[in-house]
């Protein structure tokens, strides 16, 4: 049983080695050498300090929808939907920071809050549809993200429009005051790690800690004999819902306010949907989030450098992400593989 | 075509589902497979048609030995099972499910398959009409499509398990029509499963019991059902020496009370418990008591009809606020009702509490995790995950979780799979909240059991409930009539 014990700790290593041998392989088949393009990749995410601060920039949003889709993956529901919290997150901090006239401290705060607000009531309204209307979450999360990013074109092209004219390209640049403080020339901003940090300890304690978590949990394995012990599960379908889409909310604030300066056609850029990548690559154990996504960022923003340096595609980056996930999914679980399995049944 | 099964062996971990059944059946009859749940029937079934291998043990088609690797291959070899749920495909028509599960070639042949799906209808008298959607179909209608389907397959022995299950008097007839066409004059061997004894009095000439996995008696049909009844529950003994109890206040009143579900319904039932009584629900299984624990425990709510609680009007709370009032309710399904995969025996602990503080108290938990374990002789810690326990533990698990000071208990099968000392065990504990003023109503598929432990006997058959029995003024053969149908 050594040999059961030691393939526990070494396999979650496996699916990650494979996708960097299939996509070495891709590299071989397009003439390139993989080793120059991995360090291309590590300088591109790496090489110095303005990379790395965008790497992390880029890694706030992401955490924090990672986050919040720990909360919901508890309960054992699929928010397919956080990319449209996102973007509402977005709408409703442009929203203040368009309107609203301030000193920038109760800027700042009014902007988080309303994101916040939107994000949660915008998964609420899956939530609700799941619990009353039986419509599975994954199916009213996607048509509310192309609902949330339709209107996001409307806002855009038509009642926020820059003086200058419509483009499809987003509003004029909000007041400087509305912005997140910047560390030095970055796009990289203190306080939303601090938030994301803070959500993020938060989320770990009320799922480890809280009776609220144990219910999440229960509903998550067995909602029949959780009704059964006395949980009431609706209402906290309702409430994971809502968390997980107040922080995807704060992280499309952090993108409208931080990695941008206005609101913009792309806003989330697939935030959501990558989100919901980490979080499964991470097998759901928690402390695995913030490392996973951090290498995602990395992997994304070093894509850039390479198609710079090397003429390959930037999307490069992106086959390598999502093949780890495949593999996780495919050989994630080695006691479910059948090769392990004992043969001699005599024994 | 002649069939034997020698002693077939299958287990499942410690249960022995099969434990060494050895039957012949010949061409040309109709076999009843009787037994109570978890008896084997299932299983056995499974195994001739080829849905899953046995353990050990061989089948024979005329004196040949036959491997059956999946059900295509033991239809090929002319063992057709007809499922309770039909196989068929929602949203299509009758004729692309029937291609189905036959053509394989890239262009469907519809024609052949329209003229022989006709001339197979028109043989049995089946009214399908071939273009409608399956979604449009009874589910009496679905099963003759199934059955066309099987025939023309080539099945010569047929399996059916549980075929009228929800499906119309008249379509049970003609079911039956055929059945007994294709046994007698085509000499189809067919083997019914039913928990029904009348039908299978009326339909089978030839009943084979199953009991814990073994056969436990064969014998020509028709025959008395007490008969029947004696050989799938085993000689009911003399009722033994039980403490009586002074029985208190009524506790719940049930008035006219009817209750339907998609499946069956239950009327007409008036029932009034006091403190301190064991009332048991017997009857075959599927019969209408598990409708009536979960309309008592505010899962299903009552069509009319009146539930009272200590004097109180209950009807239509919900499950929760029944609870909350003093209703305990044990499912028979441990995993799937009741207890959690992955979750520990104090996670389970603490979301039983009727009460709960935000933040969990882990040490706390952990001793009166501890003392639970101790007061019901669990073997686990309380970091062990539910489904690491054994069958009995859960089952104390279960009961452990029930919350104090309760007014009424709801059981279904609260000893099923437990051994003797276990049982014993569990009831002494029952029969301590007796002094609480509890009331204990449950239903089990094990007469000893009934006969042993209640005060009053009230016996389900289609949904009907019988009139109210007195254990210590009835009798075995009584139980037996009521539970075949009879008044």
């Amino acid at each position: 049983m050594n040999a059961n014990r030691w393939i526990r700790w070494v396999w979650p290593a496996v699916p990650i080695a494979g996708a960097l041998v299939v996509t070495s392989l891709l590299l071989f088949f397009f003439g390139a050498a993989p080793l120059e393009a991995f360090q291309a990749m590590y300088d591109g995410a790496f090489g110095d300090q303005a990379k790395t601060l965008s790497v992390l920039a880029f890694w706030v949003p992401l955490l924090l929808a990672g986050t919040g889709l720990l909360v919901t993956f508890k309960a054992g529901l699929w928010n397919i939907g956080i990319e449209g919290q996102i973007v509402m997150g977005a709408i409703a901090a442009s929203w203040v920071a368009l309107r609203m006239e301030a000193p920038s401290a109760v800027l700042i705060t009014v902007e988080i809050l309303a994101a916040m607000l939107a994000g949660a009531l915008w998964a609420a309204l899956s939530a609700v549809l799941k619990t009353r209307g039986n419509v599975h979450e994954i199916f009213s999360g996607l048509a509310l993200n192309s609902i949330a990013i339709i209107f996001t074109n409307y806002l855009i092209s038509g009642p926020w429009q820059p003086p200058e004219g419509g483009t499809f390209r987003g509003t004029a640049p909000f007041q400087p005051g509305a912005l997140l403080p910047l560390y030095e020339n970055s796009r990289f901003s203190p306080l939303s790690l601090l938030l994301a940090a803070i959500a993020f300890t938060l989320v770990v304690i009320a799922l480890r800690g809280t009776f609220w978590g144990l219910k999440l949990k229960a509903i998550g394995q067995n909602l029949r004999s959780a009704f059964l012990l006395g949980v009431s599960s609706e209402r906290e379908m309702i409430l994971a819902m809502m968390l997980c889409g107040a922080l995807a909310g704060l992280g499309g604030a952090v993108r409208t306010l931080s990695w941008f300066d206005s609101l913009r056609q792309s806003i989330s850029g697939g935030i959501g949907f990558m989100a919901l990548l980490v979080v499964m690559l991470a097998n759901y154990r928690m402390f695995l989030v913030p490392p996973i996504a951090l290498f995602f960022s990395a992997v994304l923003s070093g894509s850039i450098t390479l198609q710079l340096r090397t003429q390959l595609h930037s999307s490069l980056g992106g086959i390598l992400t999502e093949l780890m996930v495949l593999f996780v999914l495919l050989f994630g679980d080695w006691k479910k593989l059948g090769v392990f399995r004992k043969k001699d049944d005599d024994g | 075509m002649r069939i034997e099964l020698r002693d077939i062996r299958k287990y499942f971990g410690p249960v022995k589902a099969n434990d060494g059944i050895s039957l012949v059946l010949e061409g040309g009859r109709i076999y009843g497979l009787l037994g109570e749940n978890g008896a084997g029937k299932s299983t056995l079934m499974k195994i001739l048609s080829g849905y899953q291998p046995p353990d050990s043990g061989d089948i024979l088609f005329d004196d040949q030995v036959q491997n059956f690797s999946s059900p295509k291959v033991a239809l090929g070899k002319g063992v057709g099972m007809l499922y309770q749920d039909p196989l068929d495909v929602p949203p299509f028509t009758v004729n692309d499910n029937y291609l189905l599960g036959r053509d394989n070639r890239v262009v469907l042949d519809y024609k052949s398959a329209i003229q022989e799906l006709q001339e197979m209808t028109s043989r049995f008298s089946f009214e399908l009409d071939l273009q409608s959607n399956i979604e449009d179909l009874s589910l009496g209608e679905r099963q003759q499509l199934e059955l066309a389907r099987l025939l023309v397959g080539g099945a010569q022995v047929l399996i059916l398990d549980e075929p009228t299950t929800g499906i119309s008097a008249e379509q049970k007839d003609v079911l039956f029509d055929s059945i007994r066409k294709l046994a007698f004059e085509e000499g189809k061997t067919v083997i019914l499963v039913s928990h029904k004894l009348e039908e299978v009095q009326e339909l089978c000439g030839e009943g084979m019991v199953l009991q814990k996995g073994k056969l436990v008696g064969k014998t020509e049909l028709p025959c008395p059902n007490e008969k029947l009844v004696e050989m799938m529950f085993g000689q009911v003994p003399e009722r033994g020496e039980r403490t009586e109890f002074p029985l208190g206040q009524p506790v719940l009143g049930l008035v006219d009370l009817h209750v339907t579900t998609y499946r069956l319904s239950i009327r007409d039932v008036d029932l009034t418990l006091q403190q301190g009584e064991v009332f048991g629900l017997a009857g075959l299984e599927g019969s209408g008591q598990r409708i009536l624990l979960q309309a008592c425990a505010g899962l299903l709510h009552p069509d009319h009809g009146k539930i009272l609680l200590s004097g109180q009007d209950v009807t239509g709370l919900q499950y929760h606020r029944m609870q909350d009032k003093g209703v305990g309710y044990a499912a028979a399904g441990r995993l799937e009702e009741g207890l959690i995969e992955g979750l520990t025996l104090a996670e389970h602990v603490e979301l039983a509490k009727p009460k709960h503080r935000f933040f969990i108290d882990r040490s706390q938990l952990n001793t009166t995790t501890e003392s639970k374990i101790d007061q019901f002789q669990i073997v686990g810690r309380p970091d062990s995950t539910a489904d690491e326990l054994s069958g009995g533990n859960q089952q104390r698990l279960l009961f452990a979780l029930l919350r104090e000071k309760l007014k009424l208990i709801l059981l279904e099968h609260p000893t099923r799979g437990l051994d003797v000392r276990s049982s014993n065990w569990i009831w002494d504990q029952l029969y301590q909240r007796r002094e609480d003023g509890t009331a204990i109503l449950f239903m089990s598929a094990d007469l000893d059991e009934i006969f042993e432990r209640s005060d009053r006997i009230a016996v389900f058959s289609g949904g009907v409930m019988s009139r109210v029995l007195e254990t210590k003024n009835t009798s075995v053969d009584e139980i037996g009539h009521l539970i075949g149908g009879q008044a």
